[in-house]
């Protein structure tokens, strides 16, 4: 995957055990690292057998997570999102 | 792309991440026996293979906010774990009503019912 690779976190909003903030969906981010794979938590959560899915550390910028007009915009907020949540983006600001 | 913080239509009441929230308690408190043992108890049902933190997690968010209100934090666990291994088959409801009334009968306090 190329450095930086923007990521749009998925918008769903499903009623089960999920791991991915409702904050950071619909939110862009860029891939900090790769981890995993480790087993899909929404299928272990049911005593189901789990898929192995790359696990992604992506890097959200406070404005856009909170908006342009969060105190400090360009401090960073790191989440392990599972990789099924997350689609190829384009950067979500100029920069 | 919207970056309303407020869109979080069909958020789980679990999902707290960015609500108003008061000062972290930051005082700290011994953990009584029986809390180390709901606490072990979840560490060996894990190694044993009967289910995983997910399904400790899921069956907590299950529980809804009243049960986050009401009782405290290892009480919610001993009821998540319960319920997990009711599931995983490892005791039925009948066998745990058995030994929930048999424990009873030792005596009232957590002493008594523990030595058996």
């Amino acid at each position: 995957m190329a450095e930086r690779q923007f990521m749009r976190v998925r918008p769903d909003m499903p009623p089960g055990h999920v791991r991915t903030p409702s904050y950071l969906r619909g939110k862009t981010g860029w891939v900090e690292r790769t981890l995993g794979p480790f087993p899909n938590p929404e299928q272990l959560a049911y005593g189901n057998p789990a898929d192995a899915l790359p696990l992604m550390r992506v890097r959200f910028t406070m404005a856009e997570v909170w908006g342009a007009d969060a105190p400090h915009p360009q401090d960073t907020v790191d989440a392990e999102i599972y990789a099924h949540w997350l689609e190829l983006a384009e950067p979500p600001h100029a920069t | 792309m919207t970056n309303d913080p407020q869109n979080f239509d069909g958020r789980r009441w679990h999902d707290m991440g960015g609500n108003a929230a008061g000062p972290i308690p930051t005082d700290q408190h011994d953990f009584s026996l029986w809390e180390k043992r709901v606490d072990a108890l979840m560490v060996i049902s894990s190694s044993k293979g009967h289910f995983t933190v997910d399904g400790l997690r899921r069956v907590l968010e299950d529980m809804g906010p009243e049960a986050f209100e009401t009782m405290s934090y290892y009480e919610r666990w001993i009821a998540s774990v319960n319920q997990n291994l009711i599931e995983a088959g490892v005791y039925s409801t009948a066998e745990l009503a058995a030994r929930m009334t048999e424990v009873a009968a030792r005596g009232p306090t957590y002493g008594e019912a523990s030595d058996g």
